[in-house]
């Protein structure tokens, strides 16, 4: 696995095409950590040229912002933009939503403005141009997927068709839960509810979204956002299903089905 | 005789309008409490949004059974008011059905369309009226309506329904009144029309009289009762027939996932770091985020008098739908709540006089907060452009930087967050650690 981190390039005065912000969860989560190597293998068989900033990337404040600690946010605001615009970084790619929404919608106002790319759009580009080529007869030929909506890719920046176009790619049968595209349901890890114990309540979100994926019959719940890989796998192991149904990312099924 | 009847008329319609125009500035004055903020750009994209969302009801049609049904309630109600304009002339001149003769041919047609709206409009309400008491839909019988909202909305359906049966018995009777050759009915031929003329037969059997006093209880509540029922509206979930048209022009264009900065803190921090940049005069800012309505900003109070209260936020929402406190629309009815509090407090005293209450605490609570995940579900579900998650963001920030109020967890995060860069207790240092395995 070839990573090339964005202060080495910088002192070789070379340039990245595109920045891979990898993020909190794609950093340190063991399971989101094999989404971003799945994202890097794709970036090196590509041969895009991209770097990551390392142990200089910090939190977007995403988390902070949404509980309602302003102040938190602008300082690691402040410091990312620093950082970014220090590199003179001009294109971001990252496979969480969360960063993806705060780098794209919030970052300009603060001095930071960058042209910033879902994976999701990412890869459907790259498969688009023919830079992604499928196996023939890939492993999820006519296999059932259903894909869970990230409320921060959909609702929040109308990012509906691009990860369903990934999914077409690779020849399985697309299947929808009940609630889905505007009316897709939460995780319910969004607006910092991951840090803390949910509020009381008659059922657990991410087991109710759960439910509606396991009505679809579907093998395979498809996710584009580490915090809801996360909560549906929980959901998953919590209905004892983990062994009938997986949970992966885009970037995980496109890079197994690649040549 | 005559001129007692137009003067009493003249009155009631002065009055009415009188009333309803100097709620309809009280409520605008409550509106004006909130925060300044900027929704003037983008005209061209804010009048496309009048059209389709307020106009056009874009939304609705996520559900187009429903959204046909209230379509028929909004273009009946709407049109066959312009026949208003022609019993406020006949009432203050005297006349009976004035625009008959210039407009010959024309005016049966209009009446026969108002008409077929009118008995639409009595379907549809008794449609509704039934999805709300006997089909008895969850988000109707939600314990946010418990109270007064569910009787609003009873009351409002059921008012309809009533001034639409005034209008075609007034017309059946009138016909009826023609065919026996009557006075000044018989002088002033129309009809019959296309619904009240199935209806006339009815009263074919009755005396002249009684047909009178019939038709004019009618045209006299019909039009005392559109009155009456305009100035309910505004202390009515039903205001949303007014003011869903600027909260679509003032709707929020920018990405749902966009949060709203907060330029005081973002120049404290920036003066924090680079002193240099600091003004002399530069001084901290006084509150953060909001604990009452007044520190909301008149886009949120403008959607708080907006909402009708249908619940499809709600419904649509992560929490409410797993049983949580929070309930979306039950934000919006406490804002309005508060305002209307705030609004009479300030009547009252000249200047707001301190009531030892706030919107957060006494009307929504740590806990409704806390159950959000800024999902903007509520948000993409709504008719008419409200946001209740910036209200619940704004009171957020309230909890946290006014006083610190957070679960444990999320003191944890953020100390790992100001301290580690990441929301986990990982060290920084080991950020890039999976490149290398």
């Amino acid at each position: 696995m070839n990573v090339p981190f964005m202060s080495e390039l910088f002192a070789r005065q070379e340039n990245p095409d595109i920045l891979f912000w990898v993020g909190c969860a794609g950093s340190f989560d063991q399971r989101a950590q094999k989404i971003t190597k799945a994202f890097v293998s794709i970036l090196n068989k590509v041969q895009i040229k991209f770097a990551i900033l390392g142990k200089e990337e910090a939190c977007t404040g995403d988390p902070a912002r949404r509980a309602g600690n302003e102040f938190l946010f602008q300082m690691m605001a402040y410091q990312n933009i620093q950082t970014l615009n220090h590199y003179g970084i001009k294109k971001i790619v990252t496979a969480c939503p969360h960063c993806f929404n705060i780098i794209k919608n919030e970052y300009p106002a603060l001095g930071g403005s960058y042209e910033i790319i879902h994976h999701s759009v990412f890869l459907q580009q790259l498969i688009d141009e023919g830079k992604i080529r499928m196996k023939e007869g890939g492993s999820f030929k006519g296999k059932k997927i259903t894909y869970h909506d990230s409320c921060y890719l959909g609702r929040a920046n109308n990012i509906y068709e691009a990860p369903r176009k990934v999914l077409e790619a690779l020849d399985a049968e697309l299947v929808e839960m009940k609630h889905c595209r505007s009316r897709g349901m939460c995780c319910g890890a969004g607006g910092a509810q991951m840090w803390k114990e949910e509020e009381k309540g008659s059922i657990r979100i991410n087991q109710k979204r759960t439910l509606e994926a396991i009505e679809t019959g579907a093998g395979i719940v498809a996710a584009a956002c580490p915090y809801c890989n996360t909560m549906l796998m929980d959901g998953l192991k919590s209905q004892e299903k983990e062994g009938e149904m997986d949970v992966l990312d885009i970037a995980e099924l496109v890079n197994a089905s690649m040549e | 005789m005559q001129i007692v009847s137009q003067v009493i008329f003249l009155l009631a319609v002065v009055g009415g309008i009188g009333l309803f125009v100097r709620r309809l500035s009280g409520i605008r004055k409550n509106i004006l409490l909130g925060k300044e903020a900027d929704y003037s750009d983008n005209p061209s994209e804010r009048w496309k949004n009048v059209f389709l969302l307020a106009f056009g009801q874009k939304k609705m049609f996520r559900n187009p059974f429903v959204a046909v049904l209230h379509f028929f309630v909004y273009a009946g109600f709407i049109i066959i008011n312009i026949e208003i304009l022609e019993i406020i002339l006949d009432g203050v001149l005297g006349t009976h059905r004035l625009f008959a003769p210039a407009l010959g041919g024309l005016y049966h047609f209009l009446i026969d369309a108002f008409e077929i709206l009118a008995l639409l409009v009595i379907v549809s309400c008794a449609i509704f009226l039934a999805r709300r008491n006997i089909i008895k839909l969850r988000r109707f019988i939600s314990k946010d309506l418990d109270g007064w909202p569910r009787s609003d909305a009873n009351y409002i359906l059921i008012t309809e329904i009533i001034l639409m049966l005034l209008f075609l018995t007034m017309n059946a009777t009138d016909y009826s009144l023609q065919a026996k050759g009557y006075g000044s009915y018989a002088a002033q031929p129309v009809g019959p029309f296309i619904i009240s003329g199935k209806l006339a037969p009815l009263f074919s059997g009755m005396q002249e009289q009684s047909l009178v006093i019939i038709e004019r209880s009618c045209w006299w509540l019909h039009i005392l009762g559109i009155l009456a029922f305009m100035n309910y509206l505004p202390y009515s979930k039903h205001l949303h027939i007014i003011l869903a048209f600027p909260n679509a022009y003032y709707a929020r264009l920018k990405p749902k996932g966009e949060m709203n900065n907060m330029p005081a803190v973002q120049n404290e921090v920036l003066y924090a770091m680079q002193p240099e940049l600091a003004p002399a005069d530069a001084t901290p800012p006084s509150h953060f985020g909001a604990k009452d309505v007044s520190d909301l900003s008149w886009r949120n109070l403008l959607d708080a008098y907006s909402c009708t209260e249908c619940g499809r936020c709600s419904a649509a929402c992560p929490a409410t739908t797993t049983g949580k406190l929070l309930s979306p629309r039950k934000i919006m009815m406490a804002t309005r709540d508060r305002l209307e509090e705030v609004g009479k407090n300030i009547q009252k005293n000249g200047s707001f006089q301190e009531d030892g209450k706030s919107l957060l605490y006494d009307y929504i609570t740590p806990e409704e907060l806390r159950a959000c995940t800024t999902c903007n579900a509520c948000v993409e579900e709504c008719p008419v452009s409200i946001s209740p998650l910036e209200i619940i963001l704004e009171l957020r920030r309230s909890l946290i930087m006014e006083e610190s109020n957070a679960p444990q967890e999320w003191n944890a995060m953020f100390n790992n967050i100001e301290n580690n860069y990441a929301p986990w207790q990982f060290s920084p240092e080991d950020r890039g650690n999976w490149a290398k395995e």
